[in-house]
């Protein structure tokens, strides 16, 4: 927590058209030299910037703060407001990526007993409606006679991404760092794009979305993919709001087996926190190979074959059952 | 026409100016009004709630909205073909028909456009198709040549109307006030000159050779919504032409009905002879056989091979869950038709209103097996959903919006006959007198 600065730097005390009533009503708060640190009005635009938004209720619990003048001051906590970690990005910056970066993830099957701490960090930290997943762990067996396997299954991020070539409104784009976003406030929610993805990676806000109230108050980002919305597609978004603070996708720093691994291809580096690989000689050791190659689709998530298992199959059924069999209807 | 004795000029206006309702036409329009209320409130509540009224999931994406959209689409060619194709090919038998063909088209293609914008999850940002439309997208395509079909047929709808309006206004007193004003409205400049009879003619022709290639673009863009995805019964080279072939059936199915319903109310027996059932039930077997030639290129060469992305699809169609309704849709949408309409007894018009009927309900579900049934079978396996991700069966809401979409279609129709003679005036005056010469 810290005071809310950012938004009020062009408000000016001194204003001439200040009303009296409100000045004083600031001095009787006592925080003249703060006045352009609280949650002042829109400065510039509206008649009076000098207007407090909202009444605040006190709380009695004071702060002491340093003011720009370099003084030690006590305001009330109740007008503290949370600030953002990270500056705003525009739509645009959204669209357009990190520079230099091509994002990649490697899934090593060998690994992976269906425990689903990934799909549960996941669906908690993005919100995902209930009985629905932007991962799902899926059991696999790939001809008969063949052994099983559980494969957790992300969005591909695809270089040649269908769902992006049939969207008619630009709202599902590839981004220049790899990643394929979507962009609620603008899908038309036609679901082409779910038609078109082979993987079955999108879902859609068929209802209202259950948000918690801080997340729907949150001013909407691609990057995010908060809050999400009604009547518009989501799926799974390579955290890109993560990544931009360095850090890793919530399924990779959930997994406790480390069998996610992402990283950057440019720097031909992948990570699952614990240990970090160099990607080209990950693919080359362990065969990785990508999903419905056939396609022409170009994922950036790569799977390396489970041989020499951690885990048996069967480690894993007992989590199957647990699939959430409501999705809240009205 | 035809055959039949020569109908004196006035006679023939008196026979097709529009009448007022009678009992039946009372009930009748009282029921779609009502059905199409049922849709509209269905409509309020997914509006209200979202989408989750429908019984469409992650899986099924698409439920009967968009094989009511093909639907609609296909039935709409139908003006292009009888209209367009027919005229073109100096065929002059069809001439009572084209305004019946027209106005199913038009109608058909306002309701595709309009439960096209029901299936979408946020209709309010329509307008962004115009703001951050992109053109590689399947949909833009439809878009655009939707709207211009639209607007060509509303014109091939209206040129030829132009001297039955004089002739209305002329028959001032057989009609109410307000119609009166909208006939004067719509064309009190046609005087009926030689060179105003040209410029229409030649008008109507560009239209009619403009209207073909759309007519084709409108359904083949439809199919490629389906055949640019790798989906299996989706994924498929042959969509186009099987979706064109399809859809002039079910709207010649369409008129069919539309020329029984219509001689019976109206009394048209003269002017809709048997002559006409007999050649639309020549052009509707000829339809059949050629949808059932694509029907097997599609379901037959998949099933020969047998790729495993396929086969779970095919086995589901052709002996699974949707078995009964694919054969019921194949034998009643295509092979009872052929068999019935090839010998003279059955295209009589009482079998040719059955078989038309037949024709048109196969078509419906014809539609729903397109779309549905491939959702349900995806490359991976549907797992960690609920269990109701895994079936769709529509919800009442999508059942009542479905079906005040078709009561909408036939309300339109029903008005339009209320309003306008459903058959040509002029034109039967003119090729009656023209037949007669050349006889």
């Amino acid at each position: 927590m810290s005071c809310n600065c950012g938004e009020n730097k062009c408000s000016n005390p001194d204003n001439p058209e200040v009303n009296g009533n409100s000045r004083r009503d600031f001095l009787m708060t006592g925080l003249t030299g703060l006045a352009a640190t609280v949650a002042l009005a829109g400065c510039g635009t509206g008649p009076n910037p000098f207007i407090p938004e909202e009444k605040v209720a006190l709380t009695g619990g004071k702060v002491k703060l340093l003011s720009v003048n370099g003084e030690i001051i006590e305001i009330d906590k109740a007008f503290l407001k949370p600030v953002p970690d990270m500056p705003h990005l525009s739509n645009a910056e959204e669209r357009h990526g990190i520079a230099g970066k091509k994002f990649v993830m490697v899934i090593d099957l060998a690994r992976c007993k269906n425990l689903r701490k990934c799909q549960s960090a996941c669906n908690h930290m993005h919100q995902v409606h209930p009985g629905q997943n932007w991962i799902k762990v899926l059991g696999m067996e790939d001809a008969d006679h063949a052994a099983p396997y559980w494969q957790p299954t992300t969005c591909m991020h695809c270089d040649e991404p269908p769902c992006v070539k049939v969207c008619p409104v630009d709202a599902t784009f590839k981004r220049q760092d790899g990643i394929v976003l979507i962009d609620s406030d603008r899908c038309v929610g036609c679901r082409f794009c779910m038609a078109a993805c082979p993987y079955s990676t999108r879902v859609f806000n068929w209802e209202e979305p259950v948000l918690t109230e801080e997340v729907a108050e949150q001013k909407y980002s691609c990057e995010s993919s908060m809050p999400q919305k009604k009547g518009t597609v989501g799926k799974c978004d390579f955290c890109p709001d993560m990544t931009r603070k360095g850090e890793l996708p919530h399924c990779v720093s959930a997994c406790p087996n480390g069998v996610f691994m992402f990283g950057d291809l440019n720097q031909d580096t992948v990570s699952n926190g614990a240990e970090t690989f160099r990607f080209s000689e990950l693919i080359k050791d362990k065969a990785g190979y990508r999903l419905m190659e056939d396609l022409g689709t170009k994922p950036s998530v790569y799977y390396l074959p489970p041989v020499n298992r951690n885990f048996p199959y069967e480690n894993g059924l007992e989590n199957s059952k647990t699939d959430d069999n409501s999705y809240h209807t009205k | 026409m035809g055959n039949s004795a020569i109908i004196p000029a006035d006679q023939i206006t008196r026979d097709l100016l529009p009448q007022k309702f009678g009992t039946r036409g009372v009930i009748w329009t009282t029921i779609l009004i009502l059905t199409c209320m049922l849709g509209a409130f269905a409509y309020y509540r997914q509006l209200r709630y979202g989408l989750v009224v429908t019984n469409m999931r992650d899986y099924v994406s698409w439920g009967i909205y968009i094989s009511n959209f093909v639907f609609f689409v296909a039935i709409s060619l139908v003006g292009s073909l009888i209209t367009a194709i027919l005229r073109l090919a100096n065929v002059h038998w069809s001439t009572p028909l084209t305004r019946i063909a027209e106005i199913i088209a038009v109608s058909a293609i306002v309701f595709a456009a309009l439960i096209i914008i029901v299936d979408m999850g946020r209709p309010e940002r329509f307008l962004n198709l115009a703001l951050h439309g992109r053109i590689q997208s399947p949909i833009m395509w439809d878009v655009i040549v939707i709207s211009t079909y639209f607007f060509i047929s509303l014109l091939l709808l209206y040129f030829p109307l132009l001297p039955d309006l004089k002739i209305m206004i002329e028959n001032k007193e057989k009609t109410s006030k307000w119609l009166y004003k909208l006939y004067r409205f719509q064309g009190s400049f046609w005087k009926g000159t030689k060179e105003q009879f040209r410029l229409s003619d030649k008008a109507i022709n560009i239209l009619c050779i403009l209207i073909i290639p759309v007519a084709f673009s409108i359904h083949t863009v439809t199919s490629w919504l389906f055949a640019t995805t790798y989906r299996p019964g989706w994924d498929s080279t042959n969509f186009g032409a099987y979706f064109i072939s399809g859809a002039f059936l079910v709207g010649s199915g369409a008129v069919v009905v539309a020329m029984y319903v219509f001689r019976s109310a109206y009394k048209l027996e003269k002017y809709i002879t048997e002559l006409h059932f007999d050649r639309m039930g020549k052009v509707v077997v000829m339809l059949s056989l050629l949808y059932l030639y694509f029907n097997i290129n599609e379901y037959l060469i998949p099933a020969f091979k047998m790729k495993k992305s396929e086969e779970l699809h095919l086995e589901e169609l052709f002996t699974g869950e949707y078995s009964k309704m694919f054969w019921f849709a194949i034998m009643v949408g295509m092979i009872i038709p052929i068999f019935v309409l090839i010998f003279k007894a059955g295209r009589k018009p009482l079998p040719m209103f059955i078989i038309g009927s037949m024709v048109v309900v196969g078509a419906w579900f014809k539609r729903y097996l397109i779309v549905t049934p491939t959702l349900l079978h995806p490359f991976l396996p549907m797992t960690n959903v609920p269990e109701s991700f895994k079936h769709y069966f529509p919800s009442w809401e999508e059942w009542a919006i479905a079906a005040g979409s078709m009561a909408g279609v036939l309300l339109v129709i029903t008005f339009f006959a209320r309003i306008y003679p459903i058959i040509p005036i002029q034109e039967t005056i003119t090729e009656q007198t023209e037949h007669h010469e050349n006889n």
